[in-house]
């Protein structure tokens, strides 16, 4: 048999017509499902009389809009409340299980899959969210998809699609110390660009990778899509299996034993399997990065300092770096650690796993957020919340002065009243930079936990290597 | 899903690169159940200004956009789509698109046209150059953008997707055809969770 590279094993193995010269039926393993993107889908599905397919094979959640203060109480937005009980009347129409508020599986939809063991190996998995790329991570296909394709999911379990093309991006040796995935990442997207990706499904390889935990690669898998990617993933290994073993939805006993052996046989990239494109950079030659602009490809090093537009020769680029800089209220020639800050943000599917508060709270351990800034955390699950709480970490974060909150998406994508005010500037572990995202005229700088809960600290940037000697 | 076969509009120019989905439509108007009136949220952050493309009269009744390149980045909501189409748009060209945003959009009858760099170009110096708001035609039976006045330009599209558009095919129901080959691969495949 030929070659064959990780995407298209599993591409291959859940083909189920081919149309002759154009897209795939494309069998999906597992649906996600949450509240913001289905409401239109269940609707159509009603209206034509069809059932789900496969509940079996569908989980939902509530996570972009619930409150993260008092969550069982009743949600004050009417629109939010509207939403989160037509999931709820959805999944009981529809047979389907729901990790409703208030249940210990509850939380960020790309936090629960891989925690609950649902998301694993050899799978192919959707969401109707473009951060689904985050379980590529335990070695499985995953993409984001949207509410017509939602529909198309729960009616028939499969989808209709062209088959991307393979892209390899290797990084060898080692990461230097303060350097987390999210710099990683965050520098892989300003290295190939937001749109290098388009089309593409991303293999990430090599020894720093293989270096990376399961939670580090969920982060660097997560923001594929920030480089244009349909999805990215990385092979199964021990660590894979090591993580999944036990967990509520993977199989057990002689059933785990059987599928461990399978992920670690098959789901890895042939040797001499060929990709459509490749690029390689050296784990060494990452810097801690802070996002400058209004999106996540305008960024640097926190050594480095905000662009002059000019410098891109690029017509198109020079002027959406003028535009980005107004937004932002950012001078030409600013050094990064030199910018300052009202608010922090540390959670969202990115970055709200227990490796990042852990992290983060080990960088304020004894020392108190600066007066001048507001800071939140947000763990990704009710589970990551708990496990937190046993290892006292909500007490170095409120000791700080942090927020500590319950699990939800919150400021990420500030759908649920987690907010910034127009003007105000964060230091955010989330994934999207863009004008308004976390708030009208708020202004996004996206960094990893550890850089966010420095920064919180020192009311500006700086450099986490730094930290340590302060 | 509304057919497209043929449109003929006014061309609104957007000349800006990677515009993504949050401006297309923020997430306050994510909250909705239903698909349709959400053109109220279109770009409404940019809308504030009122010399933006779509507050100026003459843009008023365009059913086409043209922008630049990475057009459709970012987050996966489908109320893009039907946000552009619900303000009148019928098609969006630009030199290339997200790909999430494009799938969307093709599930809508709304087409994303992809023509060349020099050729969109082209369509943001004419629209300058004319006194008039300037009106294209795109022919997707014969994969087309013309301006009737000698200027056109060839897109490419799939074989199938080309046809879901042009006879308006509802997806679900063109894939339970195949209900035997995914039943088939449903037994030999079983969920692979432990309840």
């Amino acid at each position: 048999m030929a070659a064959e590279t990780l995407f298209e094993k599993i591409w291959n193995e859940h083909v189920v017509y081919q149309q002759p010269d154009g897209p795939a039926l494309l069998y999906i393993d597992l649906h996600l499902v949450h509240e913001v993107t289905s409401p239109q889908a269940f609707e159509a599905l009603r209206d034509a009389g069809r059932k789900v397919r496969s509940p079996d094979r569908t989980f939902s959640t509530l996570d972009h809009d619930v409150p993260t203060i008092n969550q069982l109480g009743p949600i004050a937005d009417p629109d939010a409340r509207l939403q989160v009980e037509a999931m709820r009347k959805n999944c009981r129409d529809f047979g389907l299980r729901l990790f409703d508020l208030g249940s210990h599986e509850q939380g960020i939809v790309h936090v629960i899959g891989p925690q609950l063991g649902i998301t694993q190996p050899g799978l192919t998995i959707v969401c109707g969210d473009s951060h689904t790329a985050t379980h590529g991570a335990l070695g499985a296909l995953a993409f984001g998809i949207g509410t017509s394709e939602v529909e198309h999911v729960l009616g028939t379990q499969c989808l209709w699609q062209n088959k991307p093309t393979s892209f390899e991006v290797r990084i060898e040796g080692r990461l230097g110390p303060g350097v987390a995935s999210k710099d990683l990442i965050l520098g892989i997207i300003g290295r190939i660009g937001i749109s290098g990706g388009t089309g593409t499904v991303i293999e990430y390889r090599g020894s720093a990778i293989e270096a990376l935990s399961i939670e580090e690669r969920l982060t660097l898998c997560n923001m594929s899509i920030e480089g244009g990617a349909r999805a990215g993933m990385v092979a199964a290994d021990q660590k894979t299996v090591d993580y999944l073993r036990g967990r509520r939805y993977a199989p057990a006993g002689k059933d785990f034993d059987r599928a461990a052996e399978r992920w670690l046989s098959r789901y890895r990239t042939d040797e001499g399997a060929r990709f459509d494109r490749r690029v390689a950079f050296d784990g060494a030659s990452f810097a801690p990065q802070v996002t400058w602009g209004t999106n996540p490809g305008m960024v640097t090093d926190v050594t480095g300092r905000v662009p002059d537009p000019a410098s891109f020769t690029d017509a198109a680029q020079r002027e959406s770096a003028e535009r980005a800089l107004k937004y932002m209220a950012l001078k030409p020639g600013t050094p990064i650690v030199e910018i300052p800050i009202d608010r922090v943000f540390i959670g969202s599917c990115t970055n709200s796993r227990l490796t990042d508060l852990k992290l983060a709270a080990e960088t304020i351990r004894g020392r108190k957020v600066a007066k001048s800034v507001s800071a939140m955390v947000v763990p990704g699950s009710w589970q990551v919340k708990d496990e937190a709480e046993k290892l006292g970490i909500d007490k170095l974060f409120k000791d700080a002065g942090f927020e500590w909150r319950e699990a939800g998406c919150s400021m990420c994508l500030a759908m649920n009243g987690d907010m910034l005010q127009p003007g105000e500037r964060c230091a955010s572990t989330s994934n999207r930079n863009f004008e308004g995202r976390q708030g009208a005229g708020g202004r996004t700088h996206l960094v990893s936990p550890a850089m966010a809960a420095a920064a919180a600290v020192a009311g500006h940037f700086v450099d986490i290597r730094d930290w340590a000697r302060n | 899903m509304q057919p497209f076969v043929k449109v003929n509009g006014v061309v609104a120019p957007l000349d800006r690169v990677n515009v993504d989905t949050d401006q297309i439509i923020p997430k306050q108007f994510l909250k909705a159940v239903v698909r349709t009136g959400l053109s109220k949220g279109l770009f409404f952050d940019w809308r504030k200004d009122p010399d933006f493309v779509i507050n100026r009269p003459r843009y008023r009744e365009a059913k086409i956009l043209v922008a630049r390149a990475n057009f459709g980045c970012g987050s996966s909501r489908e109320h893009a789509p039907w946000a552009l189409a619900d303000f009148g748009f019928r098609a969006v060209i630009a030199p290339s698109f997200a790909d999430i945003f494009r799938n969307n959009s093709l599930k809508n009858g709304f087409l994303p046209v992809i023509l060349k760099e020099e050729e969109v170009e082209a369509i943001f110096r004419a629209i300058e150059s004319h006194e008039e708001p300037y009106e294209l035609t795109i022919d997707l039976t014969k994969q087309t953008v013309s301006d009737g006045a000698g200027w056109s330009a060839r897109f490419e599209i799939g074989e199938f997707q080309k046809k879901c558009l042009l006879e308006g095919l509802d997806d679900v129901g063109l894939t339970l055809m195949h209900d035997k080959e995914i039943a088939a691969y449903e037994a030999a495949h079983p969920a692979p969770y432990r309840f």
